[in-house]
């Protein structure tokens, strides 16, 4: 809880490019999320959206732009004053990225016991409350392996939750879950949002049933953000290719259902 | 690469077999030099603090002390067939005596370092290939990096310190345990003369023929834990990446301690 308040935004953006090799992946993204509220970052697969969130966790650098996180420009940091970045923000990973060989409590406790000097019993406390505030009391002592999809989910959110960060970043939080799954993760990352009052910056594919826990949504097309605003916003900006977008996600989800088709993509 | 359009194909086809061969060059030297940086950057975090005393024990636990069961019983194997076909040629010699001399030098010098830094390649190499490019296609590493743990200091240094440790004490044990092997089939089984067995090895095994063995151990255990950690960080992000990783890691770590043994055979022999 850090974050210094002379901006109303807890991450600018601005001018972002990426290339891999000769793939330009992102072309000049830019993008502004406001401190306290939920942005998610939608878009078709191949659109740069998950290179842009890893640029935010400061996993990638950037060829050429600006980002800056709590008011700090991070792009031309060293080692250190990256780490420094890094205890401002918690990542809830794609498939959660538990340690296999640590046990559920280790693994939310592990940033405590590696980076702080907090005894055995404030660690203790903290990881029991964190795993209460996901759901999962009680289940401590299981490994990774031994629980459910949704519980890795919920169980990776605490760990992202300990060190309390003024941000948090969620990279496709309901892949590979079923839809009631899915429902419940959402309500838990709306209710951690409302409780712990963070900065949420999440990649999403569950358009359009992630808009009811957004504040706002970014269209990522081609290495771009095409489109953002708050939610009412860019339903009614009607953008042909987000509608296109919208059409495309619905009537892949109908080729699901309906076998022998094949899979449209816009 | 655009080829200009005045180019005929026949000009293609003589340009670009070379082309390609330069792109070979250039990406094998790019490769080269990113495994020789991911050594210094882990040497430079072994060396300078925070040292990780733990982390290196359970490392030296796993690729040490686990391995040093299965080091024993390829030694004594090893030992016993030394003694066998060696007391089987220098009796047609006449030169029974020998036979310590020559066990304890072929062990100490060769078999005991390349044999047992085959197995631990084998048994504990590919296992860090493995975990180590499981958590690369998980996300795990990325996961350590956004908590601001170097997955380098904290995967890779401690478990090349802990293989420059292991491998020679496991090469000592092979040693010891191949030397008493021969003596069990040589002396024991085909009646080589027991008391020139070790008053053989206590005249001609001299400290500069252990202290080579032992030094080509040191490299060897580099060897395994340094290809095996980068081949595991490097894992493709798919579905066969870690089972990739962990083939090459042992493929490479096998040819590259052949290739060291000739290199370090020739430097020490003087």
């Amino acid at each position: 809880m850090k974050a210094n308040n002379s901006t109303p935004f807890a991450i600018e953006v601005t001018d972002l490019c990426k290339r891999f090799g000769p793939q330009q992946v992102l072309s000049g993204v830019n993008l502004q999320c406001p401190r306290g509220q939920v942005t998610t970052i939608v878009g078709p697969s191949g659109c740069g959206k998950t290179v842009f969130l890893k640029h935010l966790m400061l996993l990638l650098r950037p060829d050429s732009g600006r980002i800056v996180i709590n008011s700090t420009e991070v792009t031309r940091l060293n080692a250190r004053g990256l780490d420094k970045i890094r205890e401002q923000f918690g990542v809830l990973f794609q498939g959660g990225a538990l340690f296999d060989s640590l046990t559920v409590f280790e693994n939310v406790a592990f940033p405590l016991v590696e980076k702080t000097k907090l005894s055995r019993e404030q660690i203790a406390e903290a990881v029991t409350q964190k795993l209460a505030a996901v759901g999962l009391e009680g289940m401590g002592n299981k490994y990774p392996s031994e629980i459910s999809g949704g519980m890795q989910k919920r169980a990776a959110l605490a760990r992202a939750l300990i060190r309390n960060p003024s941000i948090l970043y969620l990279d496709e939080p309901t892949t590979g879950l079923d839809p009631t799954r899915t429902g419940s993760i959402h309500e838990l990352i709306r209710h951690t949002h409302q409780r712990f009052g963070l900065t949420v910056v999440m990649v999403s594919h569950d358009v359009p049933q992630v808009f009811e826990i957004s504040d706002r949504v970014a269209f990522m097309h081609d290495g771009r953000v095409r489109l953002d605003g708050t939610v009412a916003e860019v339903m009614d900006a009607h953008d042909p290719v987000f509608e296109r977008f919208l059409a495309g996600t619905a009537s892949e989800d109908e080729d699901l259902r309906a076998p022998g088709t094949t899979e449209t993509r816009v | 690469m655009n080829t200009p359009t005045g180019i005929t194909p026949a000009k293609r086809w003589l340009v670009s077999p070379i082309e390609r061969l330069g792109a070979m060059v250039l990406d094998a030297i790019d490769a080269l030099g990113g495994f020789v940086l991911f050594l210094l950057y882990a040497v430079r975090e072994i060396v300078l603090p925070p040292y990780k005393v733990r982390l290196v024990l359970r490392q030296i636990r796993i690729i040490g002390a686990e391995s040093s069961f299965l080091v024993a019983l390829i030694a004594v194997f090893t030992g016993m067939v030394l003694g066998l076909q060696g007391e089987f040629t220098l009796r047609k010699f006449g030169a029974e005596g020998a036979l310590g001399t020559v066990v304890s030098l072929v062990l100490v010098r060769e078999l005991g370092p390349v044999l047992t830094a085959l197995m631990v390649t084998a048994r504990a190499g590919s296992a860090m290939a493995a975990e180590i490019g499981a958590m690369q296609v998980t996300e795990q590493l990325d996961a350590l990096t956004v908590m601001a743990i170097d997955p380098v200091q904290y995967l890779v240094s401690p478990r090349i310190l802990a293989g420059v440790i292991s491998l020679p004490l496991l090469a000592s044990i092979f040693d010891v345990i191949g030397i008493l092997g021969g003596y069990a089939v040589g002396v024991g089984l085909m009646g080589a003369p027991a008391g020139s067995y070790f008053n053989g090895i206590a005249s001609n095994l001299a400290g500069d023929d252990v202290a080579g063995g032992l030094y080509k151990a040191l490299v060897f255990g580099l060897i395994v834990a340094w290809v095996s950690c980068y081949k595991g960080y490097n894992a493709p992000r798919m579905a066969t990446g870690v089972s990739r990783a962990t083939t090459e890691a042992v493929v490479l770590s096998s040819v590259l301690i052949l290739m060291f043994d000739y290199i370090l055979t020739s430097l020490l022999l003087k």
